[in-house]
């Protein structure tokens, strides 16, 4: 056993030209493989972090009825309690009250309808990233006065910051609200939706208008890791019981989960084309290597080479060369992809446009999750030692008189 | 003690038996004893490679039987046949014969590997088989930095390796120069002569016939002579 594993290694060794092609066959597998998984990882990462970041939040919580009728009187008492409770469940990173309500807006030239949403300022950053979107002025203090305009909606009503607009809508129970504020910056959405109706203020403001103190529409909840979606999404539910309804981004937004869906599904095909591609690559470099060494083969038979211990041989040699060129793939694979996590795949024109209407940016950048250098590495071995049954399946067919035939 | 190493018995090979058959080997009769250095000659197509890979088992007859030795080779199954060859058969063949990423002495070890010799053995084998093919400076050299009369001489090393019954080769001549082909032949012969090593060849050469104690000469798949030449030192 062991000269045969000897004589499998002086094949490789001493035959590097044969060796190099039938391990690139398999090295460039694995990096073609590591990257389109992590690629297509890495774009769903990034658009549901999109998604997420903002607006709607990995998950909310309301109180049961709320999304069927979302008025101010479906609303929740959010206090230290409930908020210590839902803190001190694993995976969330954080959450942060709102009050949305629609009402109108008026300045002094103007009066649009809008949708008020009164936010705890410093927490709402963290889990939405508000501060990001500020694009003129300052942001919001914890019990600030001012408000945050959406840039559409100031364009519409022509205010711009320092200016005054007047609130007016429903509040609790009935009452009337109404409310004089100070503009203290425009933020801007991508989505034409959010990017023409919101307006921000904060919660102590927000209480104050609606006479609801204590009060929220929703939590939004962040994530740490937000592969554990439906598991956290569950363990809430169970913590906080049948009183509070909580749902997923995908709840909330659908026809965005409908459309990542629809992205993932193609690059399901691009994958498993893919897998056809480099299928054939390592198949015709065993084809060519059998080839080759038909003659060869079929003297070792001729003189007295038992078949099955020329299948171990040549065994013993695929194993090596499909092991060493999925290490070597792993191993070139991993800055490649740590590279295009660094420096995202930019796309431009028609689709660029469609993804910024979504309010995404349409930056690919990788995705570095070891599932994806794993499951790949794992695939293109199994292909590539699926594969190897091929010359084993061949030489079981030797014939040495007309395999020596020339 | 029975002597006659090869007796095939009415042997015949045809090829395309359906179309149009062609017999390759016809109603063929051959007798080898222990000891013999006999030349298969005959016109290209006349059947001396058939005959020689029917001979050594490569090959199954349409018809006939083969006796090597006293055992039935056209009954074996397939992998007793390969342990069968390995075992009792040396073979030669026209070239390439070599492993290429194996050097001299490990492509005549190769065989008592498969045969499961032990190392000393080998050793001591390999070392008095490279002696006497004249190559013992040369036992490192890969095939590829040998010439090709070297490496037919290193094919009858890891023939006689495996201490087979006889030799089988198929114009192991045929590539070489004729200097070449003229050492490699006395090699053969000194073998055959010092340690009644038995061959069995075939050639176009007619200075390889020269040589040769026994002419057996084939056409369209039949012998058509078989000659005993008592001293080969006469003239032909
Ligand atoms: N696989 C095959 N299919 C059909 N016919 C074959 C096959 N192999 C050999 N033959 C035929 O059998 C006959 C004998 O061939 P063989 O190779 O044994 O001749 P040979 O004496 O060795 O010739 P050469 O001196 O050219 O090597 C030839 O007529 C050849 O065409
Ligand atoms: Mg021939």
């Amino acid at each position: 056993m062991m000269w045969l594993i000897n004589l499998a290694w002086k094949n490789l060794w001493r035959n590097k030209m044969r060796t190099t092609i039938n391990m690139s066959a398999v090295f460039f597998a694995v990096i073609l493989s590591v990257f389109t998984s992590s690629l297509k990882d890495g774009i769903f990462e990034n658009l549901i972090k999109n998604v997420v970041s903002f607006h709607t939040g990995y998950i909310q919580i309301h109180l049961k009825g709320y999304w069927n009728e979302q008025i101010l009187d479906n609303c929740l008492t959010y206090d230290v309690n409930l908020n210590q409770q839902i803190i001190s469940i694993s995976n969330i990173s954080d959450a942060t009250p709102r009050l949305e309500s629609y009402g109108l807006i008026a300045s002094d030239k103007n009066t649009k309808g809008c949708m008020v949403i009164g936010i705890n300022p410093d927490k709402e950053n963290k889990v939405t990233s508000l501060k990001n979107k500020l694009i003129r002025g300052a942001y919001l203090n914890q019990n600030d006065n001012g408000v945050l305009v959406s840039e559409g909606l100031a364009n519409r009503i022509n205010v711009n910051i320092n200016d005054t607009i007047y609130l007016i809508g429903q509040g609790y129970h009935g009452t009337t609200a109404a409310g004089r504020y100070k503009v203290k910056g425009l933020v801007k959405f991508g989505t034409p939706n959010l990017n023409n109706q919101i307006i921000y203020l904060s919660m102590p403001a927000a209480s104050e208008l609606y006479s609801s103190a204590q009060l929220a529409t929703s939590i939004i909840i962040s994530l740490h890791n937000p592969k554990l979606l439906q598991s956290t999404l569950s363990n809430i539910q169970q913590t906080l019981g049948n009183e509070y309804e909580v749902m997923s981004w995908e709840k909330i937004l659908p026809d965005v989960k409908q459309h990542i869906e629809t992205d993932g599904n193609n690059m399901q095909y691009i994958q498993g084309i893919l897998y056809m591609l480099v299928s054939f690559g390592i198949f015709g470099a065993l084809l060519m290597m059998m080839l080759e060494r038909k003659y060869e083969l079929g003297m070792l038979v001729a003189i007295g080479m038992k078949k099955s211990k020329l299948c171990i041989l040549i065994s013993i040699e695929s194993i090596l060369t499909v092991l060493g060129g999925c290490i070597l793939g792993l191993l070139v694979s991993i800055p490649i992809v740590y590279y295009f996590n660094k420096h995202a795949l930019k796309l431009g024109g028609e689709i660029a446009e469609i993804y910024e209407r979504f309010g995404f940016e349409a930056v690919f950048p990788t995705s570095t999750s070891a599932d994806n250098f794993i499951s790949q590495g794992i695939t293109v071995l199994i292909i590539g030692l699926l594969l190897s049954l091929y010359p084993v399946f061949k030489i079981m067919k030797i014939n040495p008189s007309t395999s020596m035939k020339r | 003690m029975n002597d006659i190493v090869i007796d095939t018995h009415n042997i015949s090979r045809i090829y395309n038996p359906y179309t149009i058959p062609v017999y390759a080997i016809k109603n063929v009769h051959l007798h080898l004893r222990r000891g013999e250095f006999a030349a298969l000659v005959g016109p290209s197509g006349s059947g001396k490679t058939t005959l020689l890979n029917l001979i050594g088992g490569l090959d199954k007859p349409d018809e006939g039987q083969i006796m090597i030795n006293g055992t039935d080779i056209t009954s074996l199954s397939p992998s007793a046949l390969i342990n069968f060859r390995l075992n009792n058969i040396g073979f030669v063949f026209q070239s390439f014969n070599l492993i290429p990423v194996l050097t001299a002495r490990e492509n005549a070890e190769f065989i008592m590997l498969l045969q499961g010799r032990n190392k000393k053995e080998r050793e001591e084998r390999i070392t008095q088989l490279f002696k006497q093919i004249g190559l013992a400076d040369k036992m490192n050299r890969r095939p590829s930095e040998l010439s090709g009369g070297e490496q037919q001489r290193v094919a009858v090393a890891r023939a006689l390796a495996s201490k087979p019954q006889f030799i089988l080769a198929d114009e192991p001549t045929a590539n070489l120069d004729s200097k070449s082909a003229s050492v490699l032949l006395d090699i053969m012969y000194k073998l055959n002569k010092e340690e009644n090593i038995t061959f069995l060849f075939s050639t176009h050469d007619q200075r390889v016939i020269d040589r040769a104690r026994r002419v057996i000469t084939l056409v369209d798949g039949q012998i058509s002579s078989d000659t005993n030449i008592i001293d080969t030192s006469l003239p032909h």
